[in-house]
């Protein structure tokens, strides 16, 4: 094979994912129904490919697995059996310990509504808004549908606390010690 | 009978309506739900998009107080907690390194013994026949659009349920609540998910997508089980509509207030009046009057 199993990178994605990424044989199947296609500028075989080429700076630095959501359509198209969002995940997860984020929104999305979840037990919708508001800046986002939701009483003022929080904020503790 | 119940967070915020539907109904076919005591966040996509352990660990945690509880059969009605549970039972069967992570960060031994299901299977459980049965306003002329969207039916290693590709079962459900479905194409596409806030437009043009396809096929309202596609769908058509003035709107409801609708729950009991696009005309519009008991 090509790349070398001494390559700190695909050692990290084959141990997140379970699976080695020259199982892909380059069909095509996946970008052909993926539904972000039409936004992304590398398809997602190409990742594929360049982790398998060694090229882990491009794979690591592309919008592609940021912007992958997570259909799981090709996984479950593969004809190898490969699973490729799992693949994006790992992506995402090794290039993030590097300090790598390629898309700064998403990374400030799903911060702020892991943070609402560390300190809550639960999501809370309208903690995470604002905090994914006050880090990316764009505060008019969405106002228009403020009060309606507001009014509809689908957002909740107050978070729901779980009674256990300990019990979370330790996952997560012990999830960051053993990265 | 009673189920276990894992209402996920946003059963309790922007998909109260999804909560409150379910327990109606559930009410009606004389069925209960215990639900998982102190329950916590399952992670969702942000939990897998930054870390492996946790997205595994928290599900877990549920699991373990489902077990502690002694719940076996757990219902999870949102498609994303369901997908998440799965996998990461999945996780612990067949990655005997994550497991072992993962217990030794609980603290705890996992056995692994929960028997997760989404609301079709639900439905399916309680049995198709108690709806025909319990069936109260005739429906007869609505044209529904079952939206599965992904996670319900992909991947099939995990879920083990229905076709991936063309599923069938909301379909007999919705046809048990004296409602016609309609053949169409975009039923297990994808709405965009959670790039919802940090990609709107994305969210927009994959749901215009599909909410047009359901119009083209005929259909007055879109049936769906999955909080995040209905907040797509039914929130962001809003969007939808002020970038594409010619849109032809289209009501989202979920497959519990449908099936409430016909078993002759009111309204406001099944939370028709907090949707962004009102779905209470399109459903009148369709009621055989005469039938209603």
């Amino acid at each position: 094979m090509i790349h070398h199993r001494s390559d700190p990178v695909l050692e990290e994605i084959i141990e997140i994912t379970s699976q080695d990424p020259s199982q892909c044989y380059q069909c095509g199947k996946c970008s052909a129904g993926c539904p972000v296609r039409d936004f992304i500028n590398t398809p997602p075989n190409r990742v594929v490919r360049y982790v398998q080429l060694g090229f882990y700076d491009e794979a690591l630095n592309s919008q592609t697995p940021w912007l992958c959501a997570g259909c799981m359509t090709c996984t479950s198209r593969c004809p190898q059996n490969f699973e490729l969002a799992k693949f994006m995940d790992a992506v995402r997860q090794v290039a993030l310990k590097r300090g790598i984020k390629p898309d700064k929104k998403v990374y400030k999305f799903h911060k702020a509504f892991l943070a609402q979840v560390e300190k809550h037990g639960r999501s809370f919708e309208l903690g995470m808004v604002r905090d994914y508001k006050l880090s990316t800046g764009d505060f008019f986002q969405d106002m228009d549908l403020a009060p309606e939701t507001l009014m509809k009483g689908k957002m909740n003022l107050t978070p729901g606390n779980i009674k256990n929080k300990e019990a979370i904020k330790k996952i997560f503790r012990n999830v960051e010690e053993k990265k | 009978m009673e189920y276990g119940y894992y209402p996920g967070c946003s059963l309790e915020g922007t998909a109260k309506e999804f909560d409150k539907s379910l327990k109606e109904v559930l009410t009606k076919l004389n069925c209960g739900l215990k639900e998982i005591e102190d329950w916590s966040c399952c992670g969702a996509s942000s939990a897998h998009i930054t870390s492996h352990l946790l997205s595994v660990a928290l599900p877990v945690r549920n699991l373990l107080l489902a077990e502690k509880q002694g719940l076996n059969d757990v219902v999870a009605p949102c498609a994303a907690c369901f997908s998440r549970l799965l996998s990461s039972q999945k996780e612990m069967k067949l990655d005997e390194k994550t497991r072992m992570k993962v217990e030794d960060l609980m603290e705890e031994k996992f056995s692994n013994g929960i028997q997760i299901f989404n609301l079709i299977q639900l439905f399916q459980k309680i049995g198709l026949d108690k709806i025909k049965e319990a069936k109260k306003v005739d429906l007869g002329d609505l044209k529904a659009a079952c939206y599965y969207g992904c996670l319900l039916v992909r991947p099939a290693e995990i879920v083990n349920f229905d076709d991936e590709e063309d599923p069938k079962t909301m379909e007999e459900v919705v046809k048990a609540a004296g409602v016609q479905t309609v053949d169409w194409n975009y039923k297990t596409e994808c709405c965009g998910a959670s790039h919802s806030i940090a990609h709107t437009d994305i969210v927009e043009k994959l749901s215009k997508k599909i909410l047009d396809d359901a119009v083209s096929h005929g259909a007055d309202v879109i049936i769906a089980a999955c909080p995040m596609c209905h907040s797509n769908l039914d929130m962001r058509q809003k969007n939808i509509i002020k970038h594409n003035p010619d849109h032809k709107v289209i009501p989202v409801l979920y497959l519990s207030q449908l099936v409430g609708i016909a078993l002759g729950i009111s309204y406001k009991n099944l939370g028709l009046n907090l949707h962004y696009i009102n779905p209470i005309p399109a459903v009148e519009n369709r009621i055989k009057r005469e039938a209603v008991v």
